[in-house]
């Protein structure tokens, strides 16, 4: 009847676990509580839950991405306290199969759970407003994206209240990964989520591929694109061509799980060796994916807070592109000592090596961009000049991982994990603490308080490099990663050096924490009245903030680069506004909950897939098909906007544009 | 802006100022952009055409899934374990049949396009109800053709190659199944809702689909029937 599932799946003998689920369970419910006692559903269903706004879309990508982020940061800092006290004769406080669900969960929730729903999320907020369009190609989609996103994230966690989570790793290499030697749910967890989220991904792909090359406002030609809308074209584009290579590399390690199949076992012709070339073809584009909109961000800031147009610009898209083809000839640099030859790994050698040519155009011109130009060191831009600074020297430690004989020796060694946090933590968290403070005020009409968000990076950027400097250190001494317990005494400083420094990035977390808790309370001193609290260049701050829900009240006309700088210029040349145009009657697409649908029938037929309950698997499934079925019967698609109330919003936007145009004027006088 | 015409060559200084890459003309073609193309001069693309490109982006993504799934076949070709190999499970006859079927349902679902564009509801449905008969037929001999090799037990099971085989054929069979699940909630569309612009999009979409899915069994008729009876 429930399949494997039975009372011993909940973990009552071991405390981390069932605490911290304890706590959990209590916090959900506490929050749920609440929102019934204030009488908030109304308002989150029909507001937040069935949105298909793409900036409310994108707003919740961002809060589960934080969310998520903090769940894998607490595993981090479970794993660097571990190995800093199991030396020689302790054994620590956390057993081996438990560190081994730990540094697996730290891994999947960080790349699938944290960084993609941020990298998404951002996309989802930024980019059709840049394009100047009023919303993304195809809004409920977008919408099932996120929700069957939220759904993988719901599967994840629930492993650590109901049964186990993998003990494999963030990849689970097979054959430690097949039936006959991880036999527990842990997998099936893992591949059930990470299946779930991806098909989510895949169609967030399908929709910014569409967005970017069919949606653009009049007058916006590729070369007129800001650099933000270019990597994320670049990454939606790697997400189409690398998606389906993960949905058809877990089906295949399903099939051998549950039904006994032989894609990739060790025996009957099974080869665990095309495990790794195919989960490397989808792994290698993913890390692109993840920093090509890290880099969107990063371009946006430098030029806006250097006052000057991005410098190369041509450059930098060709930059772009380069790099989104070239990821995808890469991947066997993940296991050169797979042991293919000579001719095999120089091939992979070489082509890793030439991907940082790529890279390196887009470091110098950010640097170029900064030269000559008046730097304003706002917390945005912190971030981005510490990205560079730990960016290179992440990117320096790859390209020297990326020669054969040099990764045969520090292969799966604490030096490799020290450089994809430093390329990682420093290319995309960076960049999404960056593009956070950058962009709030055009979320939530007030800006992020500066001192606590300074604060913040400074405790961040030491605390990064005290963590991970010791580790490159150990791992050219030998320590090899994934280890519950060392032997050698002399390791012992450096790994202690390690825990302190995530010490600081605690602290730095709270600094963020506290950012946005004093953010809020001082929300009407930090108000930003005009739209552009940081003298943008592109489209997004040509609207109000927050903006409303259709974006722009006429659909702007570019006539040149840098759309919205051309047309701020004018203005204040001019000392007056463009002519109040004829405003027009607009249409929006409807709310809908097919998303949230789909993806609650999704986690029932993931959770009753991972504990082999068919019945209920088919239910589910059945479910989610009847609810796309129903949904396109729907009749209504959109609604009309009146061009009154269209007038009545666009016209508090310009009574405060020009209050700001006086202001220009007076001081201009006085100067 | 100025009022009065400019010399022409102020008016080309004007332009390569203003437009220094001559991004708003097309390069390729004295013509105008066209109107609701989505090609940047002219803003959104309409609704049809965007409809469209979404969906042949997926199919894009979903000829990658299969690709994975042609390499897996490739790789574990010789890897039988000592069991049964590629010659020993093709039945020509009836793969010919199923080919025929699934090609002649395609040139099917193309004349219910056809019927589509002339707005005839009668002929939608009759060539859309053929083209579904036809994909059942194709379903239904591949199932048959499954159904006999377990019976020799020849299953997934048995060994690597067999796996590559069964997933490779078996998840296109997955695939014309789905496809006609969507065959039959399009009929029930057309015939309530009629031809509305949404329904006429979704109709695009299927009709796509459909051909994508023959064109992905002429892969697999070429690389596991036709190379796997003569290797």
């Amino acid at each position: 009847m429930f399949g494997k599932l039975s009372w011993s799946a909940i973990p009552f003998d071991q405390p981390i676990p069932l605490i911290t689920s304890m706590i959990l369970i209590l916090v959900i419910g506490g929050t749920l509580g609440l929102i019934t006692w204030k009488r908030w559903w109304p308002y989150l269903w029909n507001e937040w839950i069935t949105s298909v706004d793409h900036k409310r879309i994108g707003i919740m990508y961002v809060l589960l991405g934080v969310v998520m982020l903090i769940r894998g940061f607490a595993d981090a800092i479970m794993m660097r306290t571990q190995q800093a006290v199991a030396i020689g004769g302790s054994q620590g406080y956390l057993e081996p199969e438990h560190y081994n669900q730990i540094f697996s969960a730290h891994g999947t929730i960080m790349i699938f759970f944290a960084a993609m729903p941020l990298v998404i999320g951002f996309m989802n907020f930024v980019v059709p407003l840049q394009l100047g369009v009023r919303d993304v190609a195809f809004p409920t989609m977008n919408s099932v994206s996120f929700w069957l996103t939220a759904s993988g994230a719901l599967l994840v966690n629930l492993s650590l209240f109901v049964g186990e989570f993998a003990r494999t790793g963030w990849l689970p290499y097979p054959p430690l990964s097949e039936g006959s030697y991880s036999p527990g749910v842990g997998v099936d967890y893992y591949l059930w989520a990470v299946q779930i989220s991806g098909i989510g991904t895949l169609m967030t792909g399908i929709n910014f591929v569409t967005t970017v090359l069919k949606m653009r406002c009049p007058g916006m030609s590729y070369l007129r694109m800001p650099m933000f809308c270019w990597t994320s074209l670049g990454a939606s584009l790697l997400i189409v061509a690398a998606f389906p290579v993960l949905t058809a590399t877990l089906a295949m390690l399903s099939l051998d799980r549950v039904f006994g199949w032989h894609f990739f076992t060790a025996d009957a012709g099974g080869n665990p060796m095309m495990f790794m070339n195919l989960i490397w073809a989808w792994g290698h584009p993913e890390v692109y994916i993840l920093v090509l909109p890290a880099f969107g961000i990063f371009s946006e800031i430098f030029s806006t807070f250097s006052g000057k147009p991005l410098f190369g610009y041509r450059s930098m898209v060709a930059a772009t592109l380069f790099i989104c083809v070239v990821s995808l000839t890469v991947w066997l640099h993940h296991f050169f000592t797979m042991g293919s030859g000579p001719a095999v790994n120089t091939f992979f050698g070489i082509s890793t090596s030439v991907i940082a040519v790529g890279t390196g155009v887009k470091i110098y011109n950010w640097i170029f961009t900064m030269y000559g130009g008046r730097v304003r060191m706002t917390v945005p831009m912190l971030w981005s000049m510490g990205f560079i600074f730990t960016f290179v020297i992440g990117g320096m430690t790859g390209v020297l991982l990326a020669v054969p004989p040099a990764d045969f020796l520090v292969h799966n060694s604490m030096f490799l994990v020290a450089h994809f946090h430093n390329v990682i933590v420093g290319g995309v968290v960076f960049a999404l603490f960056a593009g956070l403070d950058y962009w709030f005020p055009k979320a939530f009409g007030f800006r992020l308080h500066e001192g606590w968000g300074k604060a913040s990076f400074w405790f961040a950027f030491f605390g990064f490099w005290v963590t991970f400097t010791p580790l490159y250190v150990l791992g050219l001494e030998g320590m090899t990663r994934r280890l519950q317990h060392v032997n050698i005494e002399a390791w012992r400083p450096m790994l202690q050096i390690s825990a302190l420094g995530v010490g600081l990035l605690v602290i730095g977390a709270a600094c963020q924490v506290i950012m946005l808790v004093v953010s809020i309370v001082q929300r009407d001193r930090l108000r930003d009245d005009s739209g552009d609290p940081w003298d943008g260049r592109s489209l997004e701050w040509a609207t109000a903030s927050p903006a409303p829900f259709f974006n722009f009240a006429i659909m702007p006309n570019v006539e040149g680069e840098e759309a919205y700088w051309g047309i701020k210029v004018k203005a204040i040349e001019s000392q007056r506004l463009s002519e109040e145009p004829e405003y027009h009657d607009i249409e929006m697409p409807v709310n809908s909950p097919v998303g949230f649908f789909t993806a609650a029938f999704a986690s029932v037929t993931g959770f009753a897939l991972i504990w082999q309950i068919w019945w209920l698997a088919g239910l589910g499934f059945a479910a989610a098909i009847a609810g796309f079925v129903v949904f396109a019967w729907r009749d209504v698609h959109e609604f009309h906007v009146p061009a009154a109330e269209v007038a009545r919003v666009e016209r508090a936007r310009r009574a405060s544009r020009e209050a700001l145009l006086e202001q220009i004027a007076a001081e201009g006088a006085t100067a | 802006m100025t009022d009065h015409p400019l010399p022409a060559a102020v008016e080309t200084v004007r332009r390569v100022r203003e437009d220094p890459h001559r991004l708003g003309h097309r390069g390729h073609s004295d013509d105008r952009p066209v109107e609701g193309a989505g090609h940047g001069e002219t803003g959104p693309a309409r609704k049809r055409i965007i409809v469209g490109y979404g969906f042949w982006i997926f199919l894009l993504s979903d000829i990658v899934m299969f690709a994975c799934f042609f390499a897996a076949f490739a790789v574990q070709l010789h890897a039988t374990a000592g069991g049964p190999g590629i010659k020993d499970l093709v039945e020509m006859p009836r793969v010919a049949w199923e080919t025929a079927a699934l090609l002649l349902s395609s040139y099917t679902c193309g004349l219910s396009f056809a019927a589509t564009n002339a707005r005839s509801k009668l002929w939608t449905q009759v060539f859309l109800l053929i083209t579904g008969l036809l994909g059942l037929v194709f379903v239904g001999l591949e199932l048959f053709e499954f159904i006999g090799l377990a019976q020799r037990g020849i299953v997934p099971q048995a060994s690597g190659f067999l796996s590559a085989f069964f997933g490779l054929v078996g998840l296109h069979g997955v695939h014309v199944t789905l496809a006609g699940m969507w065959l039959l909630t399009m009929m029930a569309q057309v015939q309530l809702k009629g031809f509305r612009p949404e329904i006429v999009h979704r109709l695009i979409c299927f009709n796509l689909f459909w051909h994508a899915l023959d064109i992905v069994w002429i892969g697999i008729f070429t690389i596991v029937y036709l190379m796997g009876a003569t290797a």
